[in-house]
């Protein structure tokens, strides 16, 4: 079982005149096999944590440390990151025109796997992952992402999650877009594979990013955190997640976690 | 990301910083541009009809005439230092002709040469290479012709015919390699309901100079697939007009370049379509990379009073894959007649994307191997229409090169 540590990580994002500070201490493990909910309000810096940890460049660290099994993360290139086990299922997946999904899906399994998949297991393997996710066999053609609606990018991203098997995923928003059915479809594409890797003997560790509380009815969190102005301001238990659900985001927004 | 804007008549790179991706502007339907279409129909065999360009006029406003070694000017076309292979399947005549056969064969398109280095060229040039498909032969195999220059010192002055009778149908690829400085004409005439499928793939070493002017005559009902494959040379400047015979002639030019720093790559297309029910498609596709890498793309579609049921459609996309390359990008369309069943043009330049990058990179695509997917997807959509499987083969191989150049 894997351990992803961040500590104390702090994080301004890129602009053209000065840096500004969007991440202000954030501290967090997650043990393979648990899942993590991250709730917080719009614009609190959700996205830019999990940017941070998969190593967009448009995001300073100017202190702190992420340690994948004891291993920097923050040294190691956006692809070495992946290959270490570190994927992000994006809030808004990137088209790439011309690329098609089949290629690009087997570039990514050959460079994390270390090793091309035999063609005809690897065939039957995308087969069945799109089938899970009620994804249409015509998709691999399509290029990446391109024309995709919200929902099926979101498929998508929960199809190189289960393709690429990390050991520890940060999902970000991976709800947000999706109507009741694509919800269910979704989720029960991320219980799958969390289910298969525990099984397997290394659980994924979860770092579920969501502003709603209605993924968290499919997706069981062991923890959840609130996340406000940069950092975390309070965790707890899943009955957090109904405390927000009842009450909002006022609590953690007010004076006390701007201070 | 915001998208990088293009206008409708023309686009210039490199793009406003902070802008990612390639957008696209297109319209469809009839437009008038006041495309002054009038230069291109005046033709003339005598260089003297033809004034010196200075630079300034609008066919020659993109070219730098300084380093076009006084082709458009005077030097003499008198150069010998080159070799023509020709590799040619069963029935199909391929060899040079001079004399009396070459003077009658020029002109076996209809075209007049439209400016002074073509018109040079034409007067300059004492044999004419002639590739002859017979009526009704459907050739098996790849006509190849290659063009190996030996030097830039004298410039050189070709004249190549590739002429298919009725019904015939053939692959043809010409190669020019080497060094030289070449003033050229191309004339190919698709003879009724032939289909011709060409491929000029312009793979100079860095010094040589190449202006060309291909004329396409594509006769009723007919196929012509046309392709400018440009990757080396200091200069290579292509002029492409296609002249339509009869109702239901079809062409589609294709074109793919890679400038790399310090060359200017040019290639000039016009669909005169002079005839109902005829079809044109224009795609090309570049990517520059390297410190004064220049392309110039022009596309004109001039669609005449006579020409009704057209359907014609123009595209053209550039990838800047560094900073201090420049694309120009300009499609223009002018239509006569009301009737046509379709024209649209679409013209775009962009940089290498970073949240694309950034995408592939994530899912642990090393970041060559990255570059090159965007690359190759770039151009795997006028590859998959050049339908010659050599030619394919060959400009891959040019493109994994290319891409090594600048640690792609
Ligand atoms: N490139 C940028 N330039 C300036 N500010 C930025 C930039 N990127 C992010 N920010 C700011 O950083 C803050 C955090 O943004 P982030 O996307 O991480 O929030 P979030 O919690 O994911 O919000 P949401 O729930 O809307 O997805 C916001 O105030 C945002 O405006
Ligand atoms: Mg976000």
């Amino acid at each position: 079982m894997s351990t992803l540590q961040i500590r104390d990580l702090h994080v301004s994002v890129v602009t053209e005149d000065t840096p500004k500070e969007i991440l202000r201490g954030v501290n967090l493990t997650i043990n393979g096999g648990e899942t993590h909910a991250v709730m917080g309000p719009n614009g609190s810096g959700k996205s830019t944590l999990a940017y941070s940890l998969a190593g967009h460049p448009k995001y300073e660290i100017t202190s702190g440390e992420v340690l994948l099994d004891g291993e920097d993360v923050l040294a190691m290139s956006v692809d070495e990151r992946a290959r270490a086990g570190l994927f992000l299922a994006m809030q808004y997946p990137v088209e790439v025109p011309g690329v098609s999904m089949s290629n690009f899906l087997r570039s990514a399994a050959t460079a994390v796997r270390g090793e091309a998949p035999p063609i005809r297991k690897w065939v039957k393997e995308v087969k069945g992952a799109m089938t899970d996710l009620e994804i249409d066999p015509a998709f691999a053609e399509r290029s990446v992402n391109e024309g995709f609606s919200g929902g099926e990018k979101k498929r998508h991203e929960i199809l190189q999650l289960s393709l690429l098997a990390p050991k520890i995923a940060v999902l970000d928003e991976t709800d947000s877009g999706l109507d009741v059915d694509a919800l269910r479809i979704v989720s029960e594409g991320v219980n799958r594979y969390k289910a298969q890797s525990a099984e397997a003997g290394n659980g994924v560790g979860i770092l579920l990013i969501t502003h709603y509380t209605r993924i968290l009815r499919y997706i069981q969190p062991d923890f959840v955190h609130v996340f406000a102005a940069g950092k975390i301001v309070e965790s707890g238990g899943p009955e957090l997640a109904d405390e927000l659900e009842t009450n909002g985001y006022v609590r953690f927004t007010g004076a006390g976690a701007s201070a | 990301m915001a998208p990088t804007e293009v206008s409708s008549t023309e686009v210039s790179a490199p793009a406003l910083d902070g802008q990612y991706g390639i957008a696209e502007h297109s319209h469809v339907g009839a437009r008038d541009l006041n495309l002054d279409t009038h230069s291109h129909r005046i033709g003339s065999r005598d260089p003297q009809d033809h004034l010196v360009p200075l630079g300034r006029e609008e066919q020659w406003r993109f070219t730098p005439l300084r380093r076009i070694r006084g082709l458009h000017d005077q030097t003499p076309l008198t150069g010998t230092d080159f070799t023509v292979t020709v590799n040619a399947p069963a029935g199909v005549v391929a060899h040079s002709v001079s004399g009396d056969e070459a003077n009658a064969l020029k002109g076996a398109s209809n075209y007049l040469p439209t400016d002074r280095p073509s018109a040079r060229a034409w007067a300059a040039s004492d044999s004419v290479f002639l590739v002859d498909v017979p009526a009704n032969l459907e050739v098996d195999g790849l006509i190849e012709i290659t063009f190996h220059g030996g030097s830039v010192d004298e410039a050189v002055a070709a004249h190549l015919v590739v002429r298919l009778g009725t019904h015939a149908k053939a692959q043809v690829s010409v190669v020019y390699e080497g060094s030289s400085t070449l003033a050229e004409n191309v004339e190919i005439v698709v003879a009724d309901g032939a289909h011709l499928d060409i491929a000029s793939r312009q793979s100079w070493s860095a010094d040589a100079v190449h202006l060309s002017h291909h004329h396409v005559r594509v006769g009723r009902d007919a196929i012509v697939r046309h392709a400018a494959l440009t990757f080396g040379g200091d200069l290579v400047r292509i002029v492409a007009t296609v002249e339509y015979d009869g109702p239901g002639g079809d062409a589609e030019l294709l074109g793919l370049y890679i400038a790399d720093a310090g060359q200017h790559l040019e290639h000039r297309l016009l669909m005169d379509h002079g005839a109902p029910n005829c079809r044109s498609r224009a795609l090309y596709k570049g990517a520059l990379q390297g410190q004064g890498a220049h392309t110039v793309w022009v596309g004109d579609v001039l669609i005449r009073p006579t020409a009704e049921g057209t359907d014609t459609y123009e595209m053209n996309r550039n990838l800047l894959l560094t900073e201090g390359a420049r694309a120009d990008s300009i499609p223009n369309l002018e239509i006569e007649t009301g009737e046509i069943a379709g024209a649209g043009h679409a013209s775009a330049t962009g940089k290498f994307d970073d949240e694309q990058l950034f995408y592939l990179l994530s899912r642990g695509i090393p970041e060559a191997a990255a570059r090159r997917l965007v690359v190759r997807g770039f151009f795997g959509e006028v590859l998959a229409r050049l339908g010659i499987p050599a030619v394919v083969e060959s400009t891959n191989e040019i493109i994994e090169g290319e891409l090594e150049i600048s640690g792609i």
